[in-house]
């Protein structure tokens, strides 16, 4: 994983709440054994029409959403199914950081294992975000804040193993190979009991 | 310190303990897996050139996109075939039998036991661990897939991961954990006629909502859940991640043990009773604290349907759609279904109903549809569909006579897998129709493109197809109609 320390960008709002794995990849897509590609399926039921045109009136379809790297989702995403296509979609599309009221467990843990930030935020600053689209918003992932255009400002909680992974571009399972001698004396420990 | 069921097996499992930088290393007794989200982390660890540090904790099925369709008997299989089908049918989408032909070339690679597409003991993840005694109380279990709760029946600690901490517990046998918090849900009382375990879960998520559990472990306790049969315990832990909640949990008892005695992977002979002694100790204790709580009184329940897009959406079958002022969700949701605030549930018109899933896919499930359909039809222009959780339960079915049931009142009985619950092996709802289904999640399009679900027990989904419009199961009971017991034969129609 590439380090990352920031993100700074304009914002796609999809204000539906309670978005859950299946609206980020219907699960006809997961008969994939790749992580590749899966960008073109994102949101797919919302974004192509019956006979796979793109929807016009849905924001990802709209020239205001190119290149927008933050997704502004209403309160509570992630629910549902534990497939890890969903953050892999997000980010093959280019989504860089998902933020909502609340984030469901697996699918933030998911979405941290791969680079995608889940930016937890309360009530009033979600609500300005959802009324701005477009913000231009800077996520900065050092001191763990969100600052608004308007210079407004707020922290949000980042597990401190998850952020380290993130600022310093490692994967979690370089550390749980360090620590193979400790889970040996526990399988020996456990096998004497 | 009183600690709670969660708290003991949490503490037996730690590698190493949390700190404030790292989090826990904890250690996985049993993973499950499948064709769907194993894959990726198969490459992974191939990149890596790393071995799969337990493979004799790793158990394979096929479940999710595997076909169900049986294909008449003495049909000579077409020469390009892909495989050796499975119950005679080849898998028709070509990016499925791909999933399924690595998963056997990976098992095989790197000795997992695999429960292939011609095994008998195949079926849903969620369904034969427990029906091969695989799953045991007080052990860590994960799988890449979010229904792994369910396992928390037997009260292990049982959670859902994705496909790169598959990769972790291949690699190591652990993952990083930080420790969730506890919510002890209480049920007592007794669940009235014709309300079942399905209905409860409902009932909890409706009061809770779909974020209402996330960050904490659920125990469910009380006198309702101790009167439980094991597999209506496993269908309130399945559902548990549909509150959000990390994993559900049921302290291990008499009827836990009578369930695994005798299970093929279940200890034997001596090893039996010293289990079973460890495992009485798996309880929370007296003055155990919990992070929050809730009380539900289960006399006071009724079945419950869902008329929404997520399974918090739901009300007593004979209430009608509430009308929450100025809610966009609650009126995109409506849009999605073709409903109207204020409209009753009863009487809608279905298409399809769907009698499945590691919900309610168990024989008991199968024996309280049949008790409602036994004798009678399902109205003209209904697919009833029927999907045994696994062969092992396709077969308990036949023998009991359940199947036969089925046929005679027009369902369409099935091969076992996950089939309409997610429709990826091409078992789908057409959009715009109505399936009222047994399983777990009435998403938009779930179930297929444009599909409307209405979530519901076995017994609602049997009465409903047998009208064609949704009806609430008491009506269809014998006065005696509670959810029968394992083994006992189907309740006799009136
Ligand atoms: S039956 Fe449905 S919920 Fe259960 S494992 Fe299969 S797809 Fe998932």
């Amino acid at each position: 994983m590439e380090p990352l320390l920031r993100v700074r960008s304009t914002t796609v709002v999809i204000a539906s709440s309670n978005i859950d794995t299946d609206q980020i990849i219907p699960a006809r897509f997961l008969t994939t054994t790749t992580k590749v590609g899966l960008g073109k399926q994102l949101f797919a039921d919302w974004r192509y029409t019956a006979n796979g045109t793109p929807n016009p009136d849905f924001i990802l379809n709209k020239p205001e959403a190119i290149g927008c790297e933050v997704l502004v989702a209403g309160r509570n995403i992630g629910c549902g199914s534990s497939r890890e296509h969903a953050p892999w979609a997000l980010l093959d599309y280019g989504f860089k950081a998902v933020i909502s009221t609340e984030i469901a467990d697996i699918f933030k843990n998911n979405s941290l294992k791969n680079g995608l930030v889940p930016v937890v935020v309360d009530a009033p600053t979600h609500e300005w975000l959802i009324a701005h689209p477009g913000a231009k918003v800077e996520i900065d992932l050092h001191t763990t804040r969100l600052t608004l255009p308007t210079g407004v400002s707020v922290a949000f909680p980042l597990e401190a193993f998850a952020r380290h992974c993130l600022i310093n571009g490692v994967d979690e399972l370089g550390f749980l190979r360090s620590k193979i001698a400790d889970i040996e004396r526990y399988e020996i420990a456990r096998a004497a009991v | 310190m009183p600690s709670t069921l969660f708290d003991k097996i949490w503490a037996a499992h730690q590698v190493l303990p949390e700190t404030a930088d790292t989090p826990a290393v904890l250690y996985i007794d049993l993973h499950l897996i499948h064709e769907v989200t194993s894959p990726q982390a198969f490459a992974w660890l191939k990149s890596l050139k790393l071995p799969v540090r337990c493979p004799e904790r790793t158990l394979a099925t096929m479940d999710h996109s595997t076909p169900t369709t049986p294909m008449a008997r003495n049909t000579p299989m077409p020469p390009t075939t892909p495989m050796a089908a499975f119950g005679g049918v080849p898998i028709k989408i070509d990016a499925a039998a791909l999933q399924v032909r690595q998963l056997e070339a990976n098992a095989k690679e790197f000795g997992i036991e695999l429960f292939g597409m011609q095994d008998a003991r195949r079926g849903i993840v969620h369904v034969i661990g427990p029906e091969l005694g695989s799953t045991q109380p007080g052990m860590t279990i994960v799988c890449g897939d979010s229904h792994t709760s369910t396992h928390g029946a037997f009260g292990a600690l049982a959670f859902g991961i994705g496909s790169t901490e598959v990769g972790h517990v291949f690699a190591t046998q652990c993952l990083l954990q930080r420790k969730p918090k506890t919510f002890a849900v209480n049920v007592n009382g007794i669940l009235p006629r014709g309300v079942t375990a399905k209905d409860l879960i409902l009932s909890i998520i409706g009061k809770i909502g779909v974020s209402g559990g996330t960050g904490y472990v659920l125990e469910y306790r009380g006198n309702t859940i101790s009167s439980l049969s094991m597999e209506e315990r496993m269908t309130v832990c399945n559902m548990s991640i549909e509150a959000g909640a990390r994993a559900g949990l049921i302290a291990p008892d008499d009827t836990t043990f009578r369930y695994l005695a005798g299970k093929p992977r279940a200890p034997q002979g001596s090893g039996w009773e010293a289990a079973v002694a460890h495992w009485r100790t798996l309880v929370s204790d007296t003055d155990a604290c919990f992070d929050t709580s809730i009380d539900i009184d289960a006399s006071k329940l009724e079945p419950m349907i869902t008329y929404g897009t997520n399974p918090g959406m739901v009300v007593a079958i004979g209430d009608s759609i509430p009308k929450p002022d100025n809610d966009t969700v609650h009126d995109k949701a409506l849009k999605y279904m073709g409903f109207n605030a204020g409209d009753a549930m009863l009487g809608k018109p279905i298409n399809v109903a769907f009698i499945g899933s590691c919900t309610n896919g168990r024989l008991e499930d199968l024996q309280a549809a049949a008790s409602v359909l036994k004798g009678r039809k399902i109205a003209a222009g209904v697919h009833l569909l029927i999907v045994p959780g696994s062969q092992q339960v396709k077969r308990e079915a036949e023998a009991l006579g359940l199947a036969d049931i089925f046929k005679s009142a027009g369902a369409d009985w099935r091969e076992s897998g996950c089939s309409m619950c997610l429709g990826m092996n091409g078992d789908t709802v057409a959009s715009g129709q109505y399936a009222i289904s047994t399983s777990n999640r009435n998403f938009e399009g779930r179930q297929g493109v444009g599909a409307r679900t209405l979530l519901v027990s076995p017994f609602t989904a049997a009465a409903s197809a047998i009208r064609g419009v949704v009806t609430d199961p008491r009506e269809m009971l014998t006065p005696r109609g509670t959810l029968p017991g394992p083994g006992t034969p189907p309740l006799e129609p009136f």
